[in-house]
């Protein structure tokens, strides 16, 4: 089976930091930050990079498109 | 924006982003609020169809009032519960165009019913998108006629009871059981699994329309964070526990 590897990106300013990301990746790789963006959201960002596999999962349940999502085969 | 894993990050890797026709708008729904699910899936599926200058939507007065300016297609803003007599005389006068309302519960469920049931019955080649939370979410969670019995609300703070505001109303059911239409589904957008059936289903339901085959109705079991007073994952969960047993998910009618 051929091995997956992927990469989030979130844009943080867009975030409302509603943790549904979060709850939503089956590898634990987001998780919401303590810091605030210009709107005062403690937005989502990237824990562990090297666990995602690029399912999108994130992608789909975010309800405001902060998440894009990369994918390579290895 | 954060970016990490440089050599992943490349356009031709990419498979998910914010769909082309949702722009940067910055959206006024509450935080984990569904809207902003279904609003992705619409434009997904107008971006994939190639339909996106022949499509006009309804939008309906509640906290969808504002999708016009999170889409970038034609919208025309109906009064409350007016949006199926709207797109009637659209697509009627624009056969060609793709025409669909998004309606809330207060609005497709309460003061639109009449509106909503006649356009279902004249089986008008439209797709009504209906998003169903149980409650009044712009207005402050007022009881809406789609509440749950011994939900609380603003306006039913001891829960609601059957002897005095009756029981939830299944529109949905009722719809299905009109001649006029083709494609009566209950959906909700919780679960990336759920957003893919959705999406399908939604694509579907504006194929129908195109296909003259009558009206196409696409409910989203929804949930309401600020309205029912729960994080956005509690509200998810509250819905899963609450909301599916009466409002279970699954196509009503598919003809």
């Amino acid at each position: 089976m051929a091995k997956v590897k992927g990469s989030v990106t979130v844009n943080t300013e867009r975030c409302k930091g509603c943790d549904l990301c979060v709850v939503a990746c089956p590898s634990e790789v987001l998780e919401l930050t303590n810091e605030v963006n210009s709107k005062g959201y403690n937005f989502a960002r990237v824990k562990n990079p090297d666990e995602c596999t690029g399912c999108a999962n994130c992608g789909y349940v975010c309800p405001d498109g902060c998440i894009t999502v990369y994918q390579i085969k290895i | 924006m954060e970016t990490l894993e440089l050599d992943i990050v490349k356009q031709e890797n990419l498979i998910y982003e914010k769909p082309r026709l949702m722009n940067d708008n910055p959206m006024h729904y509450c935080p984990g609020c569904s809207h902003g699910v279904v609003h992705k899936l619409i434009a997904e599926v107008i971006d994939e169809m190639g339909m996106e200058e022949k499509t006009i939507g309804i939008a309906p007065v509640g906290c969808a009032v504002f999708a016009y300016n999170y889409l970038d297609i034609d919208w025309i803003e109906a009064a409350h519960g007016r949006a199926p007599a709207v797109a009637t005389a659209v697509k009627r006068l624009n056969p060609n165009k793709m025409v669909f309302t998004y309606q809330g519960d207060g609005d497709l469920a309460a003061i639109g019913t009449a509106e909503t049931i006649h356009a279902c019955n004249r089986g008008e080649n439209i797709v009504i998108v209906f998003i169903n939370n149980a409650i009044y979410g712009m207005t402050g969670g007022q009881m809406a006629p789609t509440t749950l019995l011994d939900m609380q609300t603003s306006t039913c703070p001891y829960g609601r009871k059957v002897e005095l505001n009756g029981y939830p109303l299944k529109i949905s059911d009722l719809l299905a059981l009109l001649d006029g239409t083709c494609l009566v589904t209950r959906q909700a957008v919780h679960t990336a699994t759920a957003v893919r059936r959705a999406k399908r289903t939604l694509r579907k339901a504006f194929e129908n329309s195109m296909a003259r085959k009558g009206t196409s109705v696409v409910e989203f079991v929804s949930n309401c964070p600020s309205g029912w007073k729960l994080t956005p994952e509690q509200a998810n969960q509250w819905m899963i526990k609450n909301m599916f047993p009466k409002y279970p998910l699954g196509d009503l009618k598919d003809i």
